[in-house]
């Protein structure tokens, strides 16, 4: 009894809007698009397999807002990352090509990292600043050109490909929520980031090491959006300076949405999944209501502010 | 009592910041049982000395021994890892945290294999320590920002109680409190005694001072002026030792 009492108040923390919604959301998108296929399986599939990189993404920027800090710079990690793998497969075989990926993801996320746990500087700023940095360093390392994926085992494991019969990217989003999210509740660093955006002072006479946590929590999110990166590389068999450039605004969204807060000490990696899910159907949604681009990104930006507005209120109570 | 040796003994502690002498030639004794109460002005040096005890500030000279051994406290775990712990004001509470994790901040205890935490266990214990100091809070569970201040001063010293093994420093602990919740923890320190704990108790309430103090050590601009045991003295005397005006 005492021990259901504990889980249903840990759960209030996660609860929020999220859930209501997504099922809102969802309701509304079953009934009026009911006829243009919005409920099919393959349609969903389709939505869950879109929102595959963003949903990775936001599992590391939930970590870092936990803590107290954002990242900016993941949308070109995405894009050098994706490049780097593609370069180093043409002439290499795909480990290398994997490596490449994650690798420069990471030692991007390390470089912001760096500066902000060891020089203070505020990471808004760091990766406001490295975002820009590495769009251009994305540009330049092809001279704007598309780099083809032709390695069929890369994208079968990262795109196209299928275990058991469920889709590869299904899969990398199923994993990667449930470690994020059994880090995030259930090891001492997941408390120690929590602690840290929570009270950074209160974390260090604790003996919890700051910067060694803001540290990890920004090559995290570096590490995540490399992983994206070689999720988008995969599924369109193709890498190109463009790849998450438009992610910036969905995974923030999606975060916060899912009961993350801005000021860090509290959030949640299932809140966050299901806040991703959200955009990637009001995506979905939006196209088969056969709206104009421009119209589909007023509309989604007018009710993102709604959402984002809503369940800050619901975070911040 | 004053037969058994000293748990912590600072021998001429002097502490400079720039040209500040925030300390300068401090002695003290202190036994396990007793609660000794550092008084003086602001800026008098007693969060420094504290500062120096937790192993925060280095001092610049001086010597620190703890149970007759000379002991280098050269951050904050080392001194916590001596059995010190520190209360302070409203600095050490994680607000949207539960109660159960904030009694284990830094210290989670995990389960095998996997290194998970425990929480189950770090729940009980909470529970049955705040159970046996008495601090009302409606569970373990619940979450800092959701108690009242003294509520909170009541986790934090629980905490302290928790893992001090020798000894407990008290910055101020009721100075954001108001009088029921003050007596609370009051009443909280008091008990702390019988527990064999050393504890220096900072506070600028005389009254409380006298109520809860075996001695009292003061500190007027980082010099010391005297130790008076609380039973032989009254607040006339320690008025003029902490302001120097001779009344
Ligand atoms: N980190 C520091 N750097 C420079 N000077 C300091 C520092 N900490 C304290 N001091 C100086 O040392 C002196 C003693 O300060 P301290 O905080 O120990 O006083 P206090 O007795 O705790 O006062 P209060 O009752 O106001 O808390 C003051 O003159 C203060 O300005
Ligand atoms: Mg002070």
């Amino acid at each position: 009894m005492e021990q259901a009492l504990a889980r249903l108040r840990e759960m209030d923390l996660q609860r929020g809007v999220i859930y209501f919604g997504f099922l809102g959301i969802f309701l509304f998108f079953a009934v009026t698009l009911h006829d243009d296929g919005f409920l099919t399986s393959r349609n969903l599939t389709n939505i869950v397999l879109q929102t595959a990189p963003a949903t990775i993404m936001a599992i590391g920027l939930v970590f870092a807002l936990s803590a107290g800090e954002i990242d900016l710079s993941f949308g070109s990690i995405v894009a050098v990352s994706a490049l780097s793998a593609a370069v180093a497969m043409q002439s290499h075989p795909m480990v290398v090509g994997v490596l490449a990926g994650l690798g420069a993801g990471i030692a991007i996320g390390a470089f912001n990292g760096v500066l902000v746990a060891y020089l203070r500087l505020p990471s808004f700023l760091v990766t406001l600043a490295t975002m820009g940095l590495f769009a251009g360093i994305a540009r330049s390392m092809t001279d704007l050109r598309s780099i083809p994926v032709i390695n069929d085992t890369f994208t079968g494991i990262f795109g196209s490909g299928k275990l058991f019969s469920v889709p590869s990217l299904v899969l990398w989003t199923a994993v990667a929520v449930l470690i994020g999210h059994l880090i995030y509740r259930n090891t001492r660093f997941g408390a120690h980031v929590l602690a840290v955006g929570d009270n950074a002072q209160a974390a260090q006479v604790s003996g919890i090491k700051v910067p060694r946590i803001r540290l990890c929590v920004l090559t995290l999110c570096g590490a995540t959006a490399g992983l994206a990166g070689l999720l988008y590389a995969g599924r369109l068999q193709a890498a190109k300076y463009t790849l998450g450039e438009s992610d910036l605004m969905t995974v923030i969204a999606a975060v916060i949405v899912g009961g993350t807060a801005l000021n860090g000490g509290k959030g949640s990696i299932i809140g966050a999944l299901l806040g991703s899910l959200l955009m990637g159907m009001l995506n979905n949604g939006l196209i088969l209501m056969g709206l104009k681009v421009s119209d589909q990104m007023i509309v989604r930006g007018l009710i993102i502010l709604v959402a984002v507005a809503v369940s800050l209120r619901d975070t911040n109570r | 009592m004053t037969a058994a040796s000293p748990v912590l003994s600072l021998a001429n502690i002097r502490k400079v910041f720039g040209g500040v002498i925030a300390v300068q030639d401090f002695s003290l004794d202190l036994y396990a049982g007793e609660i000794v109460a550092l008084v003086g002005d602001n800026g008098a040096g007693k969060s420094t000395l504290v500062k120096v005890i937790s192993g925060v500030h280095r001092p610049t000279s001086g010597d620190i021994r703890m149970d007759g051994e000379t002991v280098a406290l050269v951050d904050a775990s080392s001194a916590r890892s001596q059995g010190i712990e520190v209360v302070y004001q409203d600095l050490a509470l994680a607000h949207e945290q539960t109660v159960y994790m904030n009694m284990f901040l830094g210290r989670e205890l995990t389960r095998k294999p996997f290194g998970l935490l425990d929480k189950e266990r770090m729940r009980r214990e909470s529970q049955m320590l705040v159970d046996e100091l008495d601090v009302r809070i409606p569970s373990a569970n619940s979450r800092i920002r959701d108690l009242s201040g003294g509520q909170r001063q009541g986790i934090a010293i629980a905490r302290a109680t928790h893992w001090a093994s020798k000894l407990i420093l008290l910055d101020e602990p009721t100075a954001a409190l108001g009088v029921a919740e003050t007596a609370k923890v009051e009443e909280l320190v008091a008990s702390l005694r019988v527990r064999n704990l050393a504890i220096l108790l900072i506070s600028h309430s005389l009254d409380q001072v006298f109520r809860l103090s075996d001695r009292i050590c003061v500190l007027r601009c980082g010099e010391q002026i005297g130790i008076r045991k609380t039973a032989d003295t009254n607040r006339n005397e320690i008025v003029s030792m902490i302001t120097g005006v001779h009344a």
